[in-house]
């Protein structure tokens, strides 16, 4: 009896001078919960799309069920009893449930046995599994943890007995996230293989078997989930020891740097996205807000820093008023003290295509100091980037670099060091550390903390619990638009995930 | 997923790729000589010969040439604030007016190097003009430049058959076409410059707005590249998104991009204008402005390669002319479609060969750093 689901040898994959894989070496056993984690860049993406077929390895076997079996294409690897969870959902959004799990296996042109064939297949599967879900919903309609559900349904539709999630919790809230660990418990006990990405390493302790770690292309460990640490994991992807505890003292809260009051704000289909939210931010604090995805907190950053124009309410800056709801300019406010680390640092607070230099005067690009006459100051502009630079080990150190070629840590490193240099009075920072790999999470946390302590006020979104806990002061939820709720920074996770929820928060009626 | 790719060698992304889709443009053109059963070798030497063996053609080629850099850097600008200017033949056509009202004015009176930088300010600021209105539809009422442009190249032919039949042509004349300009209205022409080289210029109107033309791309690179107005234009071009995150407005940028846009299309009147026919004539652009698009396309909106790609049209134009007087069996039509070829491969195909050459490329970087690991396969 072979018990092992999949087996990979000598594994390697270049594109061009970049070697995304050296020479892995992976064994997964059947019925185990396979962890896989390593730093952006580190290569999992590139094995696991290999392993589904999206790229041809350069060298190197597979053998799936003890069977050297050759993946030339995602439906070699549906063949061959592979399915994946994409991180971003490969869903129909105005198909049904159903549909979508009989997409591209409707095995005749009229539909119609099809479908009822399908339809019995899936109530199979949702007994099974406990994979509830309406055949009959819109994608759309759907919550994105069931969205998730219909991805794992139809990878089981096509018979997938290995089953692959990358980053799957990303987008989910704690409870969600727990609940998709009861589904992959379950589809363990039944027989399944499951091979889980991500750089989470509190789910890799939670649900994992075994875990692989990845790091600069290489597999540099595979370790019994029980037999290691998170510290362990954490050194093992980095290469040397990381602080994962902020260190950090008391706050001390000065004065009123930023004040919102019943701000709202609409999107253009014309749904408030904000809705009536108040709050303050004082000098010397570090304000959280803490909700699941798409709660209204992008439209509220933007609000306040002047991209998106507000329908209703104040923002004070300073105690002197920011038009949201006209002609607020970013540009102004940053003059006015304001700096703003977008959520979006590679659509928004970067530009890709320009060099490193570029983007290190983005937005303070009008400043005399870059500027010659009408021409911009070229020396200046690449001084003020290599003192940059150096400032925040952004590497490579090459201020002629395009962005893109940096790393998503030191692409963000540059945003933070072009807003924090200016010395702005109140920082708002979104997803400070999204697609940021361990090493440069550390040095981030560590700029955010010393701006507070520098008696700067701070406004944090994040849709990483543990970033809010562990960096804010205090928290607030926002959920469906509202701010539901505010917490200390020491609220369990379970409190501030049922916020996150929309849970209705007693103590809050209460009062 | 974001798949890593292999950057390729300036030398292969600026020279080997252009010069690869140049030579299957000219193979595919060879075809449909040899179709209409020439001789696409003779054809060939005859479009050199024609475009640089004499210095009549030579004249000739950077004649054209002068019109395409105008056109060339006008469709540039536009490009790298991310609008799409279809419209540098209506813009030039208009900015006619913007040359012979001026020269009608003074060419009596005033001697050609007073004329000129008066004639050079109307033409920028007529074609300008033509432009504003819709960069200003684009930037207030997100109406797009592409319609926009198209449908004010039609207009504008409209509006100056109306000028030049009811309004310009003297009384008398038959032809729809202003009076001869006096010496006034004359561009000294550059045989200075080619007999330097020992090169006799003929006929050909060779002449000064070509240096204009050459400043205009020096300024054009200064000003996109060099500049804070440049830079939010860049910006802008990459990502609007991050245009607005760092204060740029986005309707001041579009304006003003397109009114440089079509001011430089509006100086491409000169050349013909002043530098040539010494008089405006019916339908003076002949296609440049179109021409425009592969020539920014090809010179990857860089001055740098716009002017060396404008005298590549310049001498398809010149020397397609010499064929179709040679081979009788190459009628003019045929020209347009090798120009037509050279500018589906240049232009529209450019990325056709990419993938491979980068494959290429890439393997040839893996072959150079697995040397010392085992070969499988």
């Amino acid at each position: 009896m072979n018990d092992i689901a999949i087996e990979l040898k000598g594994i390697n994959k270049s594109f061009g001078l970049v070697q995304a894989n050296k020479n892995i070496n992976l064994t997964v056993r059947k019925g185990t919960i396979h962890g896989i984690i390593g730093e952006n860049g580190a290569g999992k993406s590139t094995l696991m799309s290999i392993l589904y077929g999206f790229y041809q390895a350069d060298r190197g076997d597979i053998f799936i069920d003890g069977r050297k079996t050759v993946i030339k294409d995602p439906n070699a690897a549906i063949a061959s009893g592979i399915g994946m969870v994409h991180q971003h959902f490969m869903l129909v959004e105005n198909f049904t449930v159903l549909e979508n799990v009989m997409l591209g296996a409707e095995e005749s042109q009229i539909l119609t046995a099809g479908i009822s064939k399908a339809r019995n297949e899936l109530r199979r599967l949702e007994e099974e599994y406990e994979l509830e879900v309406n055949p009959d919903a819109i994608i759309e309609e759907l919550p994105v943890g069931l969205q998730q559900r219909v991805e794992i349904l139809k990878a089981l539709y096509r018979g997938a007995e290995i089953l692959i999630l990358d980053e799957p919790t990303g987008v989910l809230t704690p409870a969600e996230a727990d609940h998709l660990f009861r589904i992959l418990e379950q589809l363990k006990a039944e027989g399944k293989t499951i091979l889980l990405i991500t750089h989470k390493l509190r789910e890799i302790m939670a649900v994992t078997d075994e875990v692989s770690v990845m790091r600069r292309g290489e597999m540099v460990a595979t370790r019994p989930t029980a037999e290691t640490s998170v510290e362990e994991l954490a050194e093992l992807m980095v290469g040397r020891r990381v602080l994962l505890r902020v260190d950090k003292g008391p706050a001390s809260p000065g004065e009123v740097a930023l004040s919102v009051e019943g701000l709202t704000v609409r999107d253009s289909r014309g749904v408030d996205m904000v809705k009536d939210v108040s709050f303050d931010v004082r000098a010397g604090e570090i304000v959280g807000i803490a909700g699941v995805a798409g709660n209204g907190q992008s439209e509220l950053l933007q609000a306040i820093t002047g991209i998106r124009r507000g329908v209703k309410g104040r923002v004070l800056l300073q105690g002197e008023p920011i038009q949201v709801t006209g002609e607020a300019d970013p540009a102004e406010l940053r003059r006015r003290g304001m700096a703003h680390v977008p959520e979006d640092r590679q659509h928004m607070g970067l530009v890709l295509k320009f060099d490193e230099s570029e983007n290190s005067i983005l937005g303070y690009h009008g400043d005399p100091k870059y500027l010659n006459g009408v021409l911009l100051n070229t020396d200046a502009i690449r001084n003020d980037a290599i003192e940059k630079i150096e400032k925040y080990d952004i590497r490579p150190p090459n201020p002629r670099l395009k962005t893109a070629n940096f790393s998503g840590g030191n692409q963000q490193k540059i945003v933070l060091a072009r807003e924090i240099e200016r010395d702005p009075a109140v920082l708002v920072i979104g997803q400070p550390t999204r697609g940021v790999d361990v090493g440069a999470i550390e040095f981030i946390h560590k700029r955010i903390i010393e701006m507070r302590d520098a008696g700067k006020a701070v406004l944090l979104v994040s849709v990483e619990l543990d970033e809010i806990r562990s960096l804010a002061d205090r928290v607030l939820v926002m959920f469906d638009g509202r701010i539901v709720g505010e917490r200390s920074a020491d609220a369990t996770e379970g409190e501030l995930g049922l916020l996150m929820a929309g849970v209705e928060d007693d103590r809050e009626a209460a009062e | 997923m974001s798949a890593p790719y292999a950057k390729l060698p300036a030398w292969v992304d600026y020279g080997l790729i252009p010069l690869i889709n140049l030579v299957v443009a000219f193979a595919v053109a060879g075809l449909v000589v040899l179709a209409v059963g020439e001789s696409p070798v003779r054809a060939a030497s005859l479009l050199i010969q024609g475009a640089f063996g004499y210095g009549e053609g030579i004249g000739f080629t950077l004649y054209y040439a002068t019109n395409f850099i105008f056109t060339g850097l006008a469709v540039a600008v536009a490009f790298h604030c991310g609008l799409f200017n279809i419209g540098g033949e209506g813009q030039a056509y208009v900015a006619g007016l913007g040359v012979a009202l001026p020269v009608l004015w003074l060419d009596q009176i005033m001697p050609w190097y007073v004329v000129f930088p008066v004639a050079i300010a109307g033409s920028a600021i007529a074609g300008a003009a033509w432009a504003f209105i819709p960069g200003w539809l684009q930037a207030k009422r997100g109406s797009h430049v592409v319609i926009t442009t198209i449908m004010f190249n039609f207009i504008a032919s409209s509006l100056m058959v109306y000028v030049l039949v009811d309004v310009l042509k003297p009384a008398g004349s038959m032809a729809p076409q202003t009076r001869p300009f006096a010496d006034g209205g004359q561009l000294p022409r550059l045989d200075w410059l080619l007999s330097s080289f020992g090169l006799d210029i003929g006929n050909a109107p060779f002449n000064l707005s070509f240096l204009l033309a050459l400043l205009a791309a020096f300024v054009v690179w200064v000003v996109i590249w060099r500049t804070k107005l440049g830079y939010e234009i860049r910006t802008m071009g990459h990502s609007p998104r991050a245009a607005r995150y760092a204060g740029i407005r986005e309707d001041r940028i579009i304006i003003i991009t397109m009114l440089m846009s079509g001011g430089l299309a509006g100086m491409m009147a000169l050349n013909p204008i002043m530098g040539d026919q010494h008089q405006m004539q019916l339908d003076f652009v002949t296609g440049a402005g179109f021409v425009g698009i592969a020539v920014a396309l090809m010179g990857r909106s860089h001055p740098v390669g716009i002017i060396p790609a404008a005298i590549l049209f310049g001498m398809l134009y010149q020397g397609g002319a010499e064929i179709s007087f040679e081979m009788p069996q190459i009628s003019r039509d045929m020209i347009t479609i090798i120009q037509g070829l050279v500018i589906l491969f240049a232009g529209a195909l450019e990325n056709m060969f990419r993938p491979a050459i980068t494959t290429f490329f890439a393997t040839l970087g893996t072959a150079r750093s697995a040397d010392s690991a085992p070969a499988a396969e």
